[in-house]
């Protein structure tokens, strides 16, 4: 089975504002803010680390969830943000420009 | 503003989190627009690191839109550099305010690259004559509006705003027609800040009241004319709890020098960058706090006003007149024009002998104020700014 990479698309805009992560849509300027989990694949995509790695370590540490379920969940999730152009999603790792841009805050 | 802005603006408040500022790069400028309230010279702007410590601050602190403007934020040559940082690395929403003359095709493609969020051009008429006689460039209409093709043809959100005086008022209903020809958006702007030395000359270029009378009953600008030029009903108590603005409660303004105001026409010095974390000025100033602590309820002769829940009044405004718990004469005016119903402090200037007929007084303006110098230590009172 083929392994999916995330990588934070750096044309939106985004911050933390009180543990919730708001993001501008670079597409046309649409404001979404992210739940929890969906924070964490945001700061985790950094176009390096697979998918399945970021919910083994990152979201199955945070949340009392089955791996293979978590896993079903997240790529669900990673491709409805791919689909508002939020982050991208390739079979192929995906070289960031500035992979830290986002992490921190 | 939408439904999810509007959702974390109340969320910043709550939270005391600066989520908009305005930070100008410059104050220089390649255009001398005659009622522009800048000086200028380079006092000593912030350096290339400086903004970018600032910038490291500002994301630390919360801030999401980031409004890049100036003087003219393209004469700074490390205007990309800057704008790669804020983008790129600390992904702030960022907004810009130029005149636009010097964008030309690649300055547009690297601004659509970094992912702007709008820009915002100020276009005064679409008379080349008229134009060109405001911002004292010979040239610049045709540049400016090139500019917005460029831009436009990017895919950008592009903003023209017209800013109404009495030499380009006729000119706002051809101006939004060439927007809409543009295929970008306009807004229109009667108001003109006095000077940041205090000097309100340059009200005089302001629109007098027919001319304001007439875009206030213009119905392709304010929808339905009956409703927008309605008398407000008697607030009730809760209404009064409302804050004046956003200034100071989750935005501010950075001037090139480090100052923190709360609103670009808002003078009141809160602190400087340069001596202090951009965060501990925003929450610990006790200027800062001041503003915070208004509410409608605490305004003094705006109160007892009609117009209190309606009024477009301006604390920064009311500041420059001397009291920023005061009325903001220019907002009172507009109130009156705009509803025939004259404001409570024109009819308390009237009944003190101070004005004339308030459908025909100019408004009288006691003290000027005048942007002083910050203190060496952290903080200053409101009263430490009134020269």
């Amino acid at each position: 089975m083929s392994r999916l990479y995330v990588a934070r698309n750096p044309r939106v805009a985004a911050r933390s504002l009180d543990g919730e992560m708001m993001i501008m849509s670079g597409r046309d300027s649409t404001l979404f803010t992210l739940n929890k989990t969906a924070t964490i694949l945001w700061q985790s995509a950094d176009g390096t680390t697979p998918l399945d790695e970021i919910v083994e370590h990152r979201i199955c540490q945070e949340f009392e969830v089955e791996p293979a379920e978590a896993l079903h969940d997240a790529e669900t999730l990673a491709r409805e943000l791919a689909s508002h152009d939020i982050i991208q999603i390739s079979e192929e790792p995906i070289p960031q420009r500035n992979p830290a841009a986002g992490e921190a805050r | 503003m939408s439904g999810l802005l509007e959702e974390m603006t109340r969320k910043a408040l709550k939270a005391n989190v600066p989520l908009s500022v305005q930070l100008d790069l410059t104050y220089r400028c390649n255009e001398r627009c005659v009622h522009c309230y800048l000086d200028h010279d380079d006092h000593g702007e912030m350096t290339t690191a400086e903004i970018k410590h600032l910038l490291n601050e500002m994301a630390e602190a919360g801030v999401f839109i980031l409004t890049l403007s100036g003087g003219e934020i393209f004469l700074r040559k490390d205007f990309f550099e800057l704008l790669e940082y804020a983008r790129r690395t600390l992904m702030f929403c960022v907004k810009l305010k130029t005149n636009a003359i010097m964008i030309r095709e690649r300055e547009a493609a690297r601004i659509r690259d970094l992912g702007v969020e709008s820009v915002q051009i100020s276009i005064y008429s679409h008379r080349p004559e008229v134009h060109d006689a405001i911002t004292l460039v010979p040239g610049s209409l045709k540049r400016s509006l090139d500019a917005v093709r460029f831009l436009k043809s990017q895919g950008l959100r592009v903003i023209v705003a017209n800013v109404l005086m009495t030499q380009n008022m006729q000119d706002y209903p051809a101006v939004r027609a060439l927007a809409a020809e543009l295929g970008v958006e306009c807004t229109l702007d009667p108001t003109i800040t006095p000077m940041m030395d205090g000097d309100r000359s340059v009200l005089g270029l302001g629109v007098d009241q027919n001319a304001l009378r007439q875009v206030f009953r213009d119905a392709s600008l304010v929808g339905d004319v009956e409703e927008y030029c309605a008398v407000s009903t008697n607030p009730d108590e809760d209404a009064l709890e409302n804050l004046p603005c956003s200034a100071g409660h989750t935005s501010c303004y950075v001037s090139p020098y480090g100052d923190v105001y709360p609103c670009v026409q808002f003078p009141l010095p809160t602190g400087n960058v340069r001596k202090r974390r951009f965060i501990d000025i925003w929450r610990h100033s006790d200027a800062m706090n001041d503003v915070r602590s208004i509410r409608l309820k605490d305004l003094t002769t705006c109160t007892s006003c009609s117009h209190v829940t309606s009024c477009t009044r301006c604390p920064g405004l009311a500041f420059l007149e001397g009291n920023m718990r005061g009325p903001s004469s220019q907002d009172c005016e507009k109130s009156f024009i705009r509803t025939g119903v004259p404001s409570a402090n024109m009819l308390a200037k009237k009944r003190a002998g101070a004005g004339q007929n308030p459908g025909q007084a100019h408004l009288g303006h006691p003290s000027l104020v005048q942007i002083r110098v910050l203190p060496p230590s952290a903080g200053t009172s409101a009263a430490g700014a009134i020269a």
